[in-house]
Protein backbone atom coordinates (compact mmCIF):
# COMPACT_ATOMS: atom_id res chain seq x y z
CA UNK A 1 0.00 0.00 0.00
CA UNK A 2 1.43 3.60 -0.46
CA UNK A 3 1.52 6.32 1.61
CA UNK A 4 -1.11 8.12 0.35
CA UNK A 5 -3.49 5.22 0.40
CA UNK A 6 -2.32 4.22 4.11
CA UNK A 7 -3.03 8.24 4.92
CA UNK A 8 -6.46 7.92 3.04
CA UNK A 9 -8.29 4.63 5.03
CA UNK A 10 -6.95 5.97 8.38
CA UNK A 11 -8.35 9.35 7.94
CA UNK A 12 -11.72 7.83 6.23
CA UNK A 13 -12.03 5.32 9.10
CA UNK A 14 -11.60 7.98 12.16
CA UNK A 15 -13.85 10.05 10.25
CA UNK A 16 -16.46 7.50 9.95
CA UNK A 17 -15.47 6.72 13.37
CA UNK A 18 -16.23 10.08 14.61
CA UNK A 19 -19.20 10.59 12.71
CA UNK A 20 -21.23 7.74 14.05
CA UNK A 21 -19.86 8.35 17.75
CA UNK A 22 -19.39 11.79 17.66
CA UNK A 23 -17.25 11.48 20.86
CA UNK A 24 -14.58 14.14 20.34
CA UNK A 25 -16.66 16.87 18.53
CA UNK A 26 -19.47 16.72 21.24
CA UNK A 27 -17.13 16.88 24.57
CA UNK A 28 -14.91 19.99 22.06
CA UNK A 29 -18.04 21.67 21.87
CA UNK A 30 -19.33 21.37 25.41
CA UNK A 31 -16.04 22.28 26.79
CA UNK A 32 -15.59 24.90 24.55
CA UNK A 33 -18.97 26.23 25.46
CA UNK A 34 -18.50 26.24 28.99
CA UNK A 35 -15.18 28.34 28.44
CA UNK A 36 -17.09 30.95 26.64
CA UNK A 37 -19.27 31.20 29.10
CA UNK A 38 -17.03 31.19 32.50
CA UNK A 39 -14.97 33.65 30.93
CA UNK A 40 -18.05 36.38 30.35
CA UNK A 41 -18.10 35.91 33.98
CA UNK A 42 -14.19 36.65 34.63
CA UNK A 43 -14.42 39.51 32.07
CA UNK A 44 -17.79 40.93 32.06
CA UNK A 45 -17.42 41.68 28.34
CA UNK A 46 -18.66 45.18 26.18
CA UNK A 47 -18.38 45.69 22.92
CA UNK A 48 -15.77 47.49 22.79
CA UNK A 49 -13.38 45.93 25.68
CA UNK A 50 -14.02 42.85 24.26
CA UNK A 51 -12.74 43.20 20.84
CA UNK A 52 -9.40 44.06 22.05
CA UNK A 53 -9.45 40.56 24.82
CA UNK A 54 -11.72 38.66 22.46
CA UNK A 55 -8.61 37.27 20.55
CA UNK A 56 -7.15 35.95 23.54
CA UNK A 57 -10.47 33.97 24.68
CA UNK A 58 -11.17 32.42 21.25
CA UNK A 59 -8.16 30.79 21.01
CA UNK A 60 -7.63 29.65 24.60
CA UNK A 61 -10.80 28.47 24.10
CA UNK A 62 -9.53 26.70 21.06
CA UNK A 63 -6.43 25.32 22.46
CA UNK A 64 -8.39 23.63 25.82
CA UNK A 65 -10.87 22.21 23.48
CA UNK A 66 -8.22 21.05 21.11
CA UNK A 67 -6.65 19.01 24.25
CA UNK A 68 -10.38 17.19 24.22
CA UNK A 69 -9.68 15.79 20.68
CA UNK A 70 -5.79 15.56 20.97
CA UNK A 71 -6.18 13.25 24.08
CA UNK A 72 -8.14 10.59 22.26
CA UNK A 73 -6.27 10.72 19.24
CA UNK A 74 -4.12 7.28 19.77
CA UNK A 75 -6.40 6.15 22.71
CA UNK A 76 -8.18 4.29 20.74
CA UNK A 77 -5.44 2.80 19.18
CA UNK A 78 -4.27 1.34 22.38
CA UNK A 79 -7.07 -0.70 22.77
CA UNK A 80 -6.87 -4.39 21.57
CA UNK A 81 -2.96 -4.03 19.91
CA UNK A 82 -3.95 -1.94 16.98
CA UNK A 83 -0.66 0.68 16.79
CA UNK A 84 1.49 -2.47 17.92
CA UNK A 85 -0.19 -4.29 14.83
CA UNK A 86 0.72 -0.70 12.70
CA UNK A 87 3.88 -1.37 13.87
CA UNK A 88 5.18 -4.68 12.42
CA UNK A 89 3.06 -3.59 9.38
CA UNK A 90 5.07 -2.31 6.61
CA UNK A 91 2.67 1.10 6.25
CA UNK A 92 4.55 4.05 6.46
CA UNK A 93 4.41 5.53 10.03
CA UNK A 94 4.31 9.28 8.70
CA UNK A 95 1.09 8.35 6.98
CA UNK A 96 -0.38 7.30 9.93
CA UNK A 97 0.80 10.52 11.74
CA UNK A 98 -0.40 12.59 8.88
CA UNK A 99 -4.09 10.87 8.80
CA UNK A 100 -4.09 11.43 12.76
CA UNK A 101 -2.92 15.22 12.06
CA UNK A 102 -5.73 15.70 9.26
CA UNK A 103 -8.37 14.02 11.36
CA UNK A 104 -7.85 16.60 14.51
CA UNK A 105 -7.37 19.44 11.97
CA UNK A 106 -10.71 18.82 10.37
CA UNK A 107 -12.94 17.84 14.07
CA UNK A 108 -11.09 20.99 15.35
CA UNK A 109 -11.98 23.31 12.47
CA UNK A 110 -15.56 21.85 12.61
CA UNK A 111 -15.52 23.19 16.44
CA UNK A 112 -14.36 26.42 15.46
CA UNK A 113 -16.49 26.75 12.91
CA UNK A 114 -19.56 25.76 15.15
CA UNK A 115 -18.18 28.30 17.86
CA UNK A 116 -17.27 31.30 16.06
CA UNK A 117 -20.98 32.52 15.70
CA UNK A 118 -21.79 31.73 19.44
CA UNK A 119 -18.39 34.17 19.93
CA UNK A 120 -20.03 36.68 17.78
CA UNK A 121 -23.07 36.66 20.06
CA UNK A 122 -22.02 36.42 23.22
CA UNK A 123 -19.17 39.08 22.53
CA UNK A 124 -21.00 41.60 20.69
CA UNK A 125 -18.00 41.10 17.95
CA UNK A 126 -17.83 42.67 14.83
CA UNK A 127 -14.36 42.45 12.87
CA UNK A 128 -12.85 46.36 11.24
CA UNK A 129 -10.36 44.25 9.11
CA UNK A 130 -11.09 42.29 6.37
CA UNK A 131 -12.33 38.84 7.24
CA UNK A 132 -10.86 36.72 5.43
CA UNK A 133 -7.35 36.88 6.77
CA UNK A 134 -9.22 35.29 10.16
CA UNK A 135 -9.95 32.50 8.10
CA UNK A 136 -6.27 32.37 7.38
CA UNK A 137 -5.20 32.82 10.83
CA UNK A 138 -7.42 30.15 11.87
CA UNK A 139 -6.14 27.26 9.69
CA UNK A 140 -2.50 28.26 10.13
CA UNK A 141 -3.05 28.24 13.83
CA UNK A 142 -5.19 25.06 14.32
CA UNK A 143 -2.72 23.41 11.98
CA UNK A 144 0.19 24.35 14.28
CA UNK A 145 -1.65 23.30 17.25
CA UNK A 146 -2.69 20.30 15.91
CA UNK A 147 0.30 18.84 14.51
CA UNK A 148 2.26 18.82 17.85
CA UNK A 149 -0.25 18.08 19.89
CA UNK A 150 -0.85 14.80 17.48
CA UNK A 151 2.92 14.26 18.16
CA UNK A 152 2.75 14.41 22.07
CA UNK A 153 -0.57 12.93 22.14
CA UNK A 154 1.88 9.92 20.90
CA UNK A 155 4.53 10.61 23.79
CA UNK A 156 2.12 11.41 26.95
CA UNK A 157 -0.16 8.00 26.14
CA UNK A 158 3.38 6.49 26.92
CA UNK A 159 3.09 8.11 30.39
CA UNK A 160 1.50 7.61 33.72
CA UNK A 161 -0.51 10.15 33.81
CA UNK A 162 -1.94 10.14 30.06
CA UNK A 163 -4.42 12.92 29.46
CA UNK A 164 -2.63 15.15 32.11
CA UNK A 165 0.94 15.17 30.28
CA UNK A 166 -0.38 16.47 27.15
CA UNK A 167 -1.19 19.98 28.17
CA UNK A 168 2.09 19.69 30.05
CA UNK A 169 4.50 19.32 27.26
CA UNK A 170 2.29 21.02 24.85
CA UNK A 171 1.35 24.64 26.26
CA UNK A 172 4.84 25.52 26.68
CA UNK A 173 6.10 24.93 23.07
CA UNK A 174 2.65 25.86 21.12
CA UNK A 175 3.27 29.76 23.44
CA UNK A 176 4.47 31.46 19.75
CA UNK A 177 2.32 29.89 18.11
CA UNK A 178 -0.14 31.25 20.47
CA UNK A 179 0.81 34.68 20.80
CA UNK A 180 0.54 34.95 17.19
CA UNK A 181 -2.96 33.72 16.61
CA UNK A 182 -4.06 36.31 19.72
CA UNK A 183 -2.27 39.07 18.15
CA UNK A 184 -3.28 38.41 14.68
CA UNK A 185 -6.80 37.76 15.88
CA UNK A 186 -6.73 41.16 17.90
CA UNK A 187 -5.20 43.56 15.21
CA UNK A 188 -7.53 42.36 12.38
CA UNK A 189 -11.05 42.56 15.22
CA UNK A 190 -9.84 45.78 16.06
CA UNK A 191 -8.03 47.02 12.36
CA UNK A 192 -5.20 47.90 13.97
CA UNK A 193 -2.00 47.16 12.14
CA UNK A 194 -1.76 44.39 10.13
CA UNK A 195 -1.00 40.77 10.88
CA UNK A 196 1.27 40.04 7.47
CA UNK A 197 4.50 39.07 10.33
CA UNK A 198 2.24 36.77 12.35
CA UNK A 199 0.92 34.88 9.36
CA UNK A 200 4.40 34.42 8.16
CA UNK A 201 5.76 33.53 11.74
CA UNK A 202 2.97 31.21 11.48
CA UNK A 203 3.28 29.92 8.15
CA UNK A 204 7.03 28.97 9.79
CA UNK A 205 6.01 27.11 12.94
CA UNK A 206 4.35 25.06 10.75
CA UNK A 207 6.47 24.20 8.24
CA UNK A 208 9.42 23.76 10.99
CA UNK A 209 7.04 22.07 13.53
CA UNK A 210 5.56 19.49 10.67
CA UNK A 211 9.58 18.77 9.27
CA UNK A 212 9.94 17.58 13.09
CA UNK A 213 7.37 15.49 12.89
CA UNK A 214 7.60 13.43 10.55
CA UNK A 215 11.25 13.22 11.26
CA UNK A 216 11.14 11.74 14.74
CA UNK A 217 7.67 10.28 14.47
CA UNK A 218 8.74 7.13 13.24
CA UNK A 219 11.34 7.07 16.45
CA UNK A 220 8.28 7.49 18.94
CA UNK A 221 6.33 5.06 16.94
CA UNK A 222 9.02 2.31 17.48
CA UNK A 223 10.11 3.07 20.57
CA UNK A 224 10.46 0.16 23.24
CA UNK B 1 36.24 9.55 41.72
CA UNK B 2 39.17 10.16 39.42
CA UNK B 3 41.88 12.51 40.35
CA UNK B 4 41.90 14.56 37.25
CA UNK B 5 38.14 15.15 38.36
CA UNK B 6 38.80 15.78 42.34
CA UNK B 7 41.45 18.17 40.58
CA UNK B 8 39.07 20.03 38.47
CA UNK B 9 36.65 20.58 41.10
CA UNK B 10 39.08 22.22 43.84
CA UNK B 11 40.28 24.24 40.99
CA UNK B 12 36.79 25.40 40.14
CA UNK B 13 36.05 26.18 43.64
CA UNK B 14 39.33 28.17 44.10
CA UNK B 15 38.01 29.98 41.11
CA UNK B 16 34.86 30.89 42.42
CA UNK B 17 36.02 32.10 45.39
CA UNK B 18 38.41 34.26 43.58
CA UNK B 19 35.86 35.58 40.63
CA UNK B 20 33.50 36.36 44.10
CA UNK B 21 36.21 38.72 45.71
CA UNK B 22 36.67 39.96 42.64
CA UNK B 23 32.66 40.61 41.79
CA UNK B 24 31.98 42.00 45.94
CA UNK B 25 35.09 43.07 46.41
CA UNK B 26 37.19 44.67 43.66
CA UNK B 27 34.90 45.65 41.18
CA UNK B 28 34.09 49.49 41.45
CA UNK B 29 30.02 50.37 43.09
CA UNK B 30 28.06 51.31 39.71
CA UNK B 31 27.19 54.66 40.18
CA UNK B 32 23.71 55.14 39.51
CA UNK B 33 22.28 51.67 40.98
CA UNK B 34 24.68 51.13 43.59
CA UNK B 35 25.67 48.02 45.51
CA UNK B 36 22.50 46.18 43.86
CA UNK B 37 24.24 45.79 40.27
CA UNK B 38 26.81 43.27 41.54
CA UNK B 39 24.16 40.67 41.12
CA UNK B 40 24.88 41.25 37.49
CA UNK B 41 27.80 39.27 37.99
CA UNK B 42 26.15 36.33 38.73
CA UNK B 43 22.67 36.40 37.13
CA UNK B 44 24.58 36.49 33.45
CA UNK B 45 27.03 33.80 34.06
CA UNK B 46 24.12 31.72 35.17
CA UNK B 47 22.40 32.36 31.93
CA UNK B 48 25.36 31.37 30.13
CA UNK B 49 25.80 28.75 31.67
CA UNK B 50 21.88 27.17 31.46
CA UNK B 51 21.92 27.80 27.64
CA UNK B 52 25.60 25.82 27.63
CA UNK B 53 22.92 23.28 29.60
CA UNK B 54 20.57 23.35 27.01
CA UNK B 55 22.30 23.39 23.95
CA UNK B 56 24.68 19.92 25.42
CA UNK B 57 21.50 18.55 26.26
CA UNK B 58 20.20 19.27 22.63
CA UNK B 59 22.79 17.47 21.33
CA UNK B 60 23.26 14.60 23.74
CA UNK B 61 19.32 14.26 22.98
CA UNK B 62 20.06 13.92 19.08
CA UNK B 63 22.93 11.76 19.42
CA UNK B 64 20.82 9.39 21.24
CA UNK B 65 18.49 9.34 18.60
CA UNK B 66 20.77 8.32 16.58
CA UNK B 67 22.97 5.83 18.55
CA UNK B 68 20.89 4.91 21.40
CA UNK B 69 23.70 5.56 23.27
CA UNK B 70 22.41 5.31 27.06
CA UNK B 71 25.46 7.03 28.07
CA UNK B 72 24.32 10.11 25.74
CA UNK B 73 20.75 10.06 27.51
CA UNK B 74 22.40 10.44 31.05
CA UNK B 75 24.34 13.17 29.64
CA UNK B 76 20.77 15.18 28.30
CA UNK B 77 19.61 14.55 31.95
CA UNK B 78 21.90 15.50 33.68
CA UNK B 79 22.24 18.76 31.69
CA UNK B 80 18.41 19.27 31.67
CA UNK B 81 18.80 19.21 35.38
CA UNK B 82 21.54 21.80 36.04
CA UNK B 83 20.43 24.22 32.95
CA UNK B 84 16.50 24.26 34.72
CA UNK B 85 18.75 25.20 38.10
CA UNK B 86 20.66 27.98 36.42
CA UNK B 87 17.96 28.99 34.58
CA UNK B 88 15.63 29.54 37.92
CA UNK B 89 18.85 31.33 39.32
CA UNK B 90 18.46 34.13 36.28
CA UNK B 91 14.75 33.99 37.30
CA UNK B 92 15.24 34.62 40.69
CA UNK B 93 17.90 36.91 40.30
CA UNK B 94 16.63 39.38 37.44
CA UNK B 95 13.52 40.66 39.83
CA UNK B 96 15.32 41.25 42.96
CA UNK B 97 17.65 43.43 40.31
CA UNK B 98 15.03 44.89 38.48
CA UNK B 99 12.60 45.79 41.65
CA UNK B 100 14.73 48.45 43.07
CA UNK B 101 16.16 49.58 39.19
CA UNK B 102 13.29 49.46 36.94
CA UNK B 103 10.78 49.89 40.12
CA UNK B 104 8.67 46.43 39.31
CA UNK B 105 10.00 42.73 39.73
CA UNK B 106 8.94 41.64 36.56
CA UNK B 107 7.83 42.96 33.07
CA UNK B 108 6.94 41.07 30.11
CA UNK B 109 9.91 41.85 27.80
CA UNK B 110 11.56 40.06 24.92
CA UNK B 111 14.30 38.54 27.41
CA UNK B 112 12.50 38.10 30.41
CA UNK B 113 9.60 36.08 28.52
CA UNK B 114 11.97 34.17 26.60
CA UNK B 115 13.87 32.73 29.89
CA UNK B 116 10.81 32.42 31.09
CA UNK B 117 9.30 29.74 28.30
CA UNK B 118 12.67 28.08 28.41
CA UNK B 119 11.99 27.27 31.80
CA UNK B 120 8.47 25.99 31.09
CA UNK B 121 9.63 23.73 28.03
CA UNK B 122 12.83 22.22 30.16
CA UNK B 123 10.79 21.53 33.27
CA UNK B 124 7.96 20.00 31.24
CA UNK B 125 10.88 17.94 29.76
CA UNK B 126 11.75 16.84 33.32
CA UNK B 127 8.25 16.21 34.09
CA UNK B 128 7.77 13.90 31.00
CA UNK B 129 10.88 11.92 32.00
CA UNK B 130 9.47 11.76 35.51
CA UNK B 131 6.49 9.94 34.06
CA UNK B 132 7.31 8.30 31.17
CA UNK B 133 7.43 4.79 32.11
CA UNK B 134 9.81 1.81 31.52
CA UNK B 135 12.47 1.85 28.73
CA UNK B 136 10.40 4.39 26.12
CA UNK B 137 11.47 7.35 28.45
CA UNK B 138 14.76 8.05 27.04
CA UNK B 139 13.48 8.25 23.19
CA UNK B 140 10.20 10.30 23.41
CA UNK B 141 12.50 12.65 26.04
CA UNK B 142 15.01 12.94 23.28
CA UNK B 143 12.27 13.90 20.88
CA UNK B 144 10.61 16.42 22.88
CA UNK B 145 14.24 18.28 23.95
CA UNK B 146 14.38 18.53 20.34
CA UNK B 147 11.04 20.39 19.81
CA UNK B 148 11.92 22.28 22.66
CA UNK B 149 15.26 23.44 21.07
CA UNK B 150 14.06 23.84 18.01
CA UNK B 151 11.34 26.50 19.67
CA UNK B 152 13.76 28.90 21.51
CA UNK B 153 14.20 30.98 18.62
CA UNK B 154 10.46 31.42 17.27
CA UNK B 155 10.20 31.77 20.59
CA UNK B 156 12.28 34.92 20.97
CA UNK B 157 11.07 36.17 17.92
CA UNK B 158 7.54 36.05 18.66
CA UNK B 159 8.22 37.52 21.65
CA UNK B 160 10.31 40.24 20.31
CA UNK B 161 7.91 41.34 17.65
CA UNK B 162 4.79 41.04 20.29
CA UNK B 163 6.54 43.65 22.69
CA UNK B 164 8.23 45.94 20.31
CA UNK B 165 4.42 46.49 18.67
CA UNK B 166 2.96 47.13 22.32
CA UNK B 167 5.74 49.25 24.26
CA UNK B 168 5.84 48.38 28.14
CA UNK B 169 6.49 50.86 30.18
CA UNK B 170 10.04 50.01 31.34
CA UNK B 171 11.89 48.90 28.11
CA UNK B 172 15.41 47.68 29.98
CA UNK B 173 18.58 47.32 28.01
CA UNK B 174 20.83 45.31 29.94
CA UNK B 175 23.56 47.11 31.86
CA UNK B 176 26.56 46.27 30.00
CA UNK B 177 26.57 48.62 27.45
CA UNK B 178 29.94 50.07 27.52
CA UNK B 179 31.38 48.08 30.43
CA UNK B 180 33.93 49.79 32.90
CA UNK B 181 37.26 47.60 32.48
CA UNK B 182 37.12 46.45 36.29
CA UNK B 183 33.30 45.65 35.85
CA UNK B 184 34.35 43.74 32.79
CA UNK B 185 37.80 41.96 34.53
CA UNK B 186 35.36 40.46 37.28
CA UNK B 187 32.59 39.57 34.69
CA UNK B 188 35.08 37.61 32.96
CA UNK B 189 36.36 35.84 35.96
CA UNK B 190 32.48 34.65 37.42
CA UNK B 191 32.01 33.54 33.59
CA UNK B 192 35.02 31.43 34.18
CA UNK B 193 33.65 29.98 37.67
CA UNK B 194 30.32 29.46 36.24
CA UNK B 195 30.94 27.89 33.66
CA UNK B 196 32.98 25.50 35.42
CA UNK B 197 30.89 24.92 37.89
CA UNK B 198 28.42 24.30 35.59
CA UNK B 199 30.38 21.23 34.12
CA UNK B 200 31.13 20.07 37.39
CA UNK B 201 27.54 19.71 38.14
CA UNK B 202 26.68 18.24 34.85
CA UNK B 203 29.53 15.21 35.21
CA UNK B 204 28.36 14.95 38.45
CA UNK B 205 24.77 13.90 37.60
CA UNK B 206 26.04 12.20 34.29
CA UNK B 207 27.95 9.84 36.66
CA UNK B 208 24.62 9.91 38.92
CA UNK B 209 22.82 8.52 36.16
CA UNK B 210 25.04 6.03 34.53
CA UNK B 211 25.15 4.73 38.50
CA UNK B 212 21.65 4.41 37.98
CA UNK B 213 21.14 2.61 34.87
CA UNK B 214 23.79 0.00 35.66
CA UNK B 215 22.23 -0.26 39.23
CA UNK B 216 18.85 -1.24 36.81
CA UNK B 217 20.10 -3.29 34.79
CA UNK B 218 22.05 -5.66 37.34
CA UNK B 219 18.42 -5.58 38.90
CA UNK B 220 17.00 -6.69 35.85
CA UNK B 221 19.74 -9.51 35.10
CA UNK B 222 19.46 -10.61 38.41
CA UNK B 223 15.53 -10.89 38.00
CA UNK B 224 15.87 -12.90 35.29
CA UNK B 225 18.52 -15.19 36.98
CA UNK B 226 16.08 -15.65 40.03
CA UNK B 227 13.45 -16.53 36.69
CA UNK B 228 15.64 -19.06 35.41
CA UNK B 229 16.40 -21.00 38.09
Amino acid sequence: MSAMSVTRATLVKDLRMEWRSKDAINSMLFFALLVVVIFSFAFNPTAEESRLIAGGLIWVAFLFAAVVALNQTWARELRNQVLDAYRVSPAPPNALFLAKALGNFLFVVVLESLMAPLFVVFYQLRSVGPVWQLIVVALLGTWALVVNGTFFAALSIRTRNREIMLPLILFPISIPALIGMVDATTMILSGEGTPDFWLKMLLVYDVVFTLVCLLLFETVLNAE
Amino acid sequence: MKPLSIGFVIFTLALLGFSTYQALVVAPTEQTMGDVQRIFYYHVPSAWVAGMCFAVNFLASLYFLWRKSLDADALAVGSAEVGVVFCSIVLITGPIWARPVWGIWWTWDARLTTTLVLWLIYVSYLVLRRFAAGSQTQTIAAALAIFGFVDVPIVYMSIRWFRTQHPSPVMGGGANSGLDPTMLHAFLWNLLAFTCIGICFIVARYRLQKMENALEAAHAELALKGMAQ
